[in-house]
């Protein structure tokens, strides 16, 4: 059974603030992004009868809201839970477990405001394995494959560097954008060396933010007086690897990737071509490189020279991270949501810097360190 | 006081291994019914699923897969930085992450592919392997 076009996006809404907001707790941006989303599509509390959220319990945020859920999803698989979220949200609706449902995301990754904190058990796999060893978060993880891919296919230092640039030209056109002035790649391979291979400009923001989305079936949403045109469900996928990176199979591509975003084409029924739009989550300047290739848009080993010859720029023919992304718009430190936000002000036609005639999105994110991934195939009516 | 570098807390699945380095043994594991050597330790083949596994001495002969050079060290490691968190494969096929001792942890000395050898450090109460450039020991 495929979900294509019987499931619609009706609410969607980032916090008004994002990048530092010390003034507001995790759990209140969550909340700050769930009344968005309903002021968006124009309903209350009461028509919201599942919820789902990662980062804070699912229990704490849907009762800080105030609702009485009769399906719940807390899937905690890093930053692509929300797109996971999605493609388990329209299983529920389709299989009439709820009607609509309500995902959230808030974070307080900057301020640290009411925040999870992350306590490393030195008995887990990542604790006896990998702990010992000197790790800081993920600029000594997620690049720890970097060397091996440039080895493989050649990428170069100043190809790398250009995923930077170009999507500091996105974010130039994005008032939200927390980072705007142009960059070089001379820029980005002066500034300071975070993680080698990986210099600052090449490494994610840490930001305050949180985005909701509301979704119902495509039934419900056509009878509905909606304020802003549905956004439809075409395609879904996800899958996992390893919790360690060191233990991923090949460090030249990511097989949840590839396999996630399989699901999610086969599933929509559409060619690469088809894509106007593409998202792919960037917590580093190495991943959409890695996305391109994994999700069949170029050859392997071809991404480097692909984005750094212009094509996912503005006026490029294959438009990427178009608000500028993880590097350059916001990152709170689970960025997924923040990716599907923009495919759906893409296909709505209200993004900052607005791509022409964009019938279908593909949102691809990631968790942890190449650890999971989730893909959303999204499309206008038009195309569903 | 300086904060120690972190400590690895065995679980039964792994105590060999760490028995193993505290010996100043590289033990993985092997299925004895598909030959497929590896880790991290399992007990349970995670190739073909079967329960025939036995745990086995590495030679401690690798090559350096893939690294980072960190330059905000962690708690611990801070006259170390800016130095390596690599990933090496082992002769007998599984990767582990380690760090490169016995050479200077820049991009030039630390070629992919070099050949390298395991050695242990203390770690608390515990040993944990990381490597050297191939022939440094003797």
């Amino acid at each position: 059974m495929s979900v294509r076009g019987r499931v619609a996006i009706i609410g969607a809404a980032e916090t008004d603030a994002l990048g530092v907001i010390p003034d507001r707790s995790a759990l209140q941006l969550h909340a700050d992004a769930a009344r968005g989303a309903m002021r968006d599509c124009g309903i209350d509390r009461s028509r919201i009868d599942g919820f789902a959220a990662a980062g804070q319990s699912p229990i704490a945020v849907a009762h800080y809201l105030g609702l009485t859920p009769r399906y719940l999803d807390g899937t905690a698989i890093g930053g692509c839970s929300f797109l996971v979220h999605v493609r388990h949200a329209c299983a529920a609706i389709l299989a009439g477990l709820c009607e609509t449902v309500l995902i959230t995301h808030g974070e307080s990754g900057r301020s640290r405001v009411g925040a999870a904190s992350w306590p490393r058990d030195q008995a887990s796999i990542q604790g006896q394995f990998e702990a010992p060893y000197g790790i800081m978060g993920p600029p000594t993880l997620f690049p720890i494959g970097v060397l091996r891919y440039m080895k493989t296919y050649g990428l170069t230092h100043e190809q790398l560097a250009s995923v930077a640039v170009a999507q500091r030209q996105w974010a130039s056109r994005n008032p939200r954008a927390y980072k705007r002035d142009l960059v070089t790649v001379d820029d980005v391979l002066a500034s300071p060396m975070i993680s080698y291979p990986m210099h600052l400009l090449e490494c994610c923001l840490v930001t305050d933010g949180g985005g909701a989305l509301i979704l119902t079936s495509a039934e419900r949403a056509a009878a509905m007086d909606l304020p802003k045109p549905p956004v439809y469900v075409l395609g879904t996928g996800e899958s996992a690897e390893s919790q360690t990176i060191s233990m991923m199979e090949d460090f030249t591509t990511s097989r949840a990737f590839r396999v996630s975003s399989a699901s999610a084409f086969r599933e929509a029924g559409i060619a690469h071509a088809d894509v106007d739009h593409l998202m792919v989550y960037d917590a580093f300047a190495h991943l959409p490189i890695y996305g391109l290739e994994d999700l069949g848009f170029v050859e392997r080993g071809e991404a480097g020279a692909f984005i750094a010859e212009g094509n996912t720029r503005p006026g490029g023919r294959l438009p990427m991270n178009t608000n500028g992304g993880g590097l350059s718009y916001t990152h709170t430190g689970m960025y997924g949501m923040f990716a599907i936000q923009e495919s759906v002000r893409q296909l709505r036609g209200e993004a900052a810097a607005q791509v022409p005639d964009v019938r279908v999105s593909v949102a691809q994110g990631v968790g942890g360190m190449f650890m999971s991934a989730g893909t959303l195939v999204l499309g206008t009516a038009e195309a569903a | 006081m300086a904060a120690a570098k972190p400590v690895p807390r065995p679980t039964p699945e792994t105590q060999p291994f760490w028995d193993g380095a505290r010996a100043g043994e590289l033990r993985i594991q092997r299925c004895t019914a598909c030959g497929e050597h590896y880790f991290y330790p399992r007990p349970f083949c995670p190739r073909c699923d079967s329960d025939a596994v036995e745990w086995v001495a590495a030679s401690g002969r690798a090559t350096l897969h893939s690294y980072v050079i960190n330059h905000r060290p962690a708690p611990g490691f801070e006259e170390d930085a800016p130095y390596a968190i690599a990933v090496v494969a082992l002769e007998e096929g599984p990767r582990m992450m380690t760090n490169i001792v016995g050479i200077e942890n820049t991009p030039e000395r630390l070629v992919l592919d070099m050949p390298l050898e395991v050695t242990f450090q203390e770690r608390g109460d515990q040993c944990v392997p990381v490597f050297r450039p191939a022939g440094a020991g003797r």
